[in-house]
């Protein structure tokens, strides 16, 4: 009877279907497979997830952007085509580019950008703190963004890097939404946050034709693009949980990109010659962060012996191949003043030999980890090679959430996780990893450094805040290097990897770009051959 | 969510006992079937009530923070604190509870912390795919599963006996995961004889306007057939899976309900009589089989309904089952609440519809 029921199902199918053959998508149409539930809004002001970037990306300018094939370069002039920054480097002025349209038709103005600022201020959610490190306040952007004709007039407390600013306004949470469509849709105090959350007011290479919440995110070219009409007239990006289905749906041919998949599953497509893997180092840091509370790990020979039990080569060939790499240091490549020295090797016989130096023989750890797959392998074999060098490591797996709790509690011992930084600038890595104004327990600060109880010694502190204020690029480069030289020898959040992205696709897709590890995915350069 | 109490609550006020014969008949007819209904509305409402209490109490009792979700891990604590008044979480519990119940009766479901949309039009969303995909599953179930038991039963330790206790002991121990998987790998991946992933090709989504939001019905009221055609090669292989599933339980609970009537009296006279296996079979024992296998029928259905989170994992199939365990991940309890309380009100319209089967089947209730 199995096989009744089946061969009942292969009638009706096959009575209805014509066998399918490798079916690739519209020519002017390209189809992503991702992991999009992430998405709570699309509001630039509020999105601050991974995905709801990734579609704010193609749906808003920003004042200056990214160059999708050349991120390298930094930022570039955008809906501003030129900026000054006054004498006493406390006010940038930034003029407006002419004949740029809005969506709904209507001109892209330095009124838009300058209420677009000020409004993510005054909304006041999770993204705002970006823009609010010149200085700007609820009650007193109105007086520090401002606009003048064509101008857009910033006015900063303190005389910050150019190059940090303007990562700043790279950033998301500094998209240029269209005033006058925004103010017809506002609720109440809401500047229009929850209309805005679910449609969209920006002059992008896209226009936002659905947003279906854990299903589908679908995308129309916007004909009337400032740089061009984009190639690609449909962009459709499905929500596909599992790495197998996303290699099965690219196999097929039914989708164009996929950018979830498993290292199992990039093996599996690798002799596939109608399909090709894009590789591209992206922002996040996987790091270990050791919390100073804990009197085992609060010793600085527990603290460097650590760094030697960490398997990289063997962790980065197995469990995280082609997901991350070995990166050991807080400022992941592609960054300014990011380093790419990483001194530490896998070796237990010195780290033994730092702690029996130190007269630490045993200890134990009771830590918390979260149950994703990668974590808990990465904990695990710490746990062996902390096991050779004396010490005793317990693992009790948590979901992120309840993790998460206990993290901002401070009472994570062996905290396991990834950093994602927030805008382009190396001080959204630097002012979290190595700066913490203050470590008591009811600062309650966001700050890695705070959540580990690590008391960040003033020099480096100090050295912090200086690189935001330090005028010319170079030297800013070198003070980076100087931070995390420093960093590397004291710190007890110790950067581990570096997050890659293998997204697989069919080979006539070109010019194809996540983002890098700087900004998000954009679609207007995507083509096919 | 399997709530067997609610089997009984639809019955108690709708069934009165029959006495018959009584010369006021049509006047206390009438009265009773007033009293029903408000008994039924009544009932219908403590269900929801307590469904509602429980779940509101459950959410907030979980250790998992809600502002969290809103407002990301790296808010400030001023944001933090600012959302957490914003949603209410200051009050004491009880306020809480009256005011989110001031708002359903209003109509307002809230807005979901974790897809931002309001969740009534959420549901309106995820349920019709669920709905779609639940109906065809016991359709299938039900076409497959019925004869199966009653044959076992009838050739009891024949071989069709021991494939279908083969065939339910399958369905019952595999993995749903795995043995989605596998399907989609040989039915889509290798033979390409069903579409992939999700609910409709590239091609046709959006190309169908949504009236019922279940694309084989509103691909056929557009007269759309290519539509039809790519919905169902998408519908087929999970609703298969899932009526196989229900195919398992549905057959072993004929066939013991078989089995019990076989074993009586009447078929055993029936049979002396003379009658023919079949008609002892199915004109007899089966249709006195009916009424059980609606209840079992039923609660199959209501537990498809509330969705296999796996299922719709694996087929990227965005239903209501994944949305309310996403939302429960989250705290996001307007969004659990609003489900379960859809949840509720389909078992206790299941309970109603087997009632008024019942009484078209069973002579005795009329």
């Amino acid at each position: 009877m199995h096989h009744f029921s089946l061969r009942a199902i292969l009638l009706a199918t096959a009575v209805s279907l014509a066998p399918a053959a490798y079916a690739a998508t519209p020519a002017d149409t390209l189809v992503v497979a991702a992991q999009i539930d992430d998405i709570i809004s699309l509001d630039p002001g509020q999105s601050f997830e991974f995905s709801g970037n990734d579609v704010d990306n193609n749906l808003y300018d920003r004042l200056v952007d990214f160059d999708p094939l050349d991120l390298e370069a930094g930022f570039k002039p955008s809906l501003a085509e030129a900026w000054e920054v006054s004498e006493d480097g406390k006010t940038i002025t930034l003029t407006m580019r002419e004949g740029v349209k809005f969506h709904s038709g209507n001109p892209v103005r330095a009124e838009d950008a300058a209420w677009s600022l000020q409004r993510a201020v005054k909304l006041n959610k999770s993204p705002a703190f970006i823009l609010n490190q010149f200085g700007f306040t609820p009650e007193n952007v109105e007086e520090m963004v401002s606009f003048d004709g064509n101008k857009v007039i910033l006015k900063l407390d303190q005389p910050y890097a150019q190059s940090f600013v303007l990562n700043c306004l790279a950033s998301n949470v500094a998209g240029v939404v269209d005033k006058e469509t925004v103010m017809g849709h506002v609720e109440g105090e809401d500047f229009g946050n929850t209309w805005l959350s679910t449609n969209e007011a920006g002059s992008g290479p896209y226009t936002l034709q659905a947003w279906r919440p854990n299903e589908a995110v679908q995308f129309v070219a916007f004909d009337d693009y400032w740089q061009g009409a984009p190639v690609m007239k449909r962009v459709i990006v499905r929500h596909v949980q599992e790495s197998s289905a996303q290699r099965l749906l690219l196999e097929q041919g039914d989708i164009d990109v996929a950018r979830n998949l498993t290292p199992t599953d990039v093996d599996g497509i690798s002799g596939n010659d109608k399909l090709a893997v894009n590789t591209e180092p992206r922002g996040r840091i996987l790091y270990m962060g050791l919390s100073q509370k804990d009197p085992l790990l609060s010793k600085p020979e527990v603290i460097e012996a650590m760094k030697y039990l960490v398997d990289y080569a063997g962790i980065e060939g197995s469990f995280l191949k082609g997901q991350f790499k070995t990166h050991q240091n807080f400022l992941p490549e592609g960054y300014l003043g990011a380093s790419d020295e990483n001194p530490w090797t896998y070796d237990v016989e010195k780290a033994k030999k730092i702690l029996t130096d130190a007269g630490i023989t045993s200890g134990t750890v009771k830590t918390l980890v979260r149950d994703i797959r990668e974590y808990v392998d990465i904990a695990q074999t710490l746990q062996g090679s902390m096991a050779q060098a004396g010490l005793t490591l317990e693992i009790q797996q948590m979901t992120g959430a309840q993790v998460l709790d206990a993290y901002r509690a401070r009472s994570v011992p062996i905290f396991i996780g990834e950093w994602g930084p927030d805008y382009a600038d190396p001080n959204t890595n630097a002012s979290t990893f190595a700066y913490n104004p203050n470590n008591a327990d009811d600062a309650k600060l966001s700050q890695l450094a705070w959540r580990n109880s690590w008391a960040v010694p003033e020099e480096m502190n100090k050295a912090t805040v200086a690189a935001t204020l330090e005028g010319d690029t170079d030297k800013r480069v070198q003070m980076y290097l100087d931070i995390q030289k420093q960093y590397r020898e004291i710190a007890p959040i110790i950067p581990l990897f570096q997050r890659i992205e293998q997204a697989g696709m069919q080979k006539n897709i070109k010019n194809w770009t996540a983002g890098g590890s700087v900004a998000s995915v954009y679609y207007r350069q995507v083509t096919k051959e | 969510m399997t709530d067997t109490d609610m089997a009984n609550t639809g019955g108690q006020g709708s069934l009165p006992p029959t006495k018959g014969g009584l010369p006021k008949a049509g006047r206390s007819r009438l009265r009773r079937r007033a009293t029903s209904i408000g008994g039924l509305a009544l009932s219908l409402a403590l269900t929801l009530l307590g469904l509602l209490l429980v779940t509101f109490i459950i959410g907030r009792v979980m250790p998992i923070d809600p502002v969290l979700k809103v407002v990301g891990e790296r808010a400030t604590q001023v944001q933090y604190d600012a959302a957490y008044q914003a949603m209410g979480l200051d009050r004491p519990l009880w306020d809480q509870f009256l005011r989110y119940m001031g708002e359903v009766l209003r109509g307002d479901f809230g807005r979901s912390i974790s897809t931002g949309h309001p969740v009534a039009e959420d549901l309106r969303r995820v349920f019709p795919a669920t709905f779609e995909l639940a109906l065809l599953g016991t359709l299938i179930g039900v076409c497959v599963g019925v004869p199966l038991g009653v044959i076992a039963a009838a050739r009891r330790g024949g071989w069709i006996d021991q494939i279908a206790r083969v065939v339910a002991l399958v369905g019952y121990s595999m993995p749903i995961f795995w043995l989605g998987l596998m399907g989609l790998l040989l039915f889509y991946g290798i033979l390409g004889w069903v579409g992939g992933p999700g609910r409709q090709g590239i091609i046709f989504d959006g190309m169908v306007p949504t009236v019922t939001g279940m694309i084989l019905i509103d691909s056929l009221l557009a007269g759309d057939w290519g539509a039809f055609r790519d919905a169902f090669s998408h519908i087929i292989l999970p609703a298969s899976l899932l009526g196989y599933f229900s195919l398992a339980y549905i057959s072993r609970m004929t066939r013991s309900f078989m089995l019990e009537q076989l074993s009586a009296e009447y078929v055993t006279t029936a049979r002396v009589k003379g009658l023919s296996e079949r008609r002892v079979v199915w004109g007899h024992a089966f249709r006195n089989i009916m009424v059980p296998l609606i209840t079992v029928i039923a609660l199959s259905f209501g537990s498809l309904l509330e969705g296999s989170v796996l299922t719709e994992i694996v087929f990227s199939w965005p239903g209501i089952g994944q949305y309310i365990t996403k939302a429960l991940l989250a705290g996001d309890m307007n969004a659990v609440l609003g489900g379960t309380v859809l949840i509720g009100t389909c078992f206790v319209a299941l309970n109603l519809l087997s009632d008024i089967l019942y009484r078209v089947l069973d002579p005795r209730a009329k």
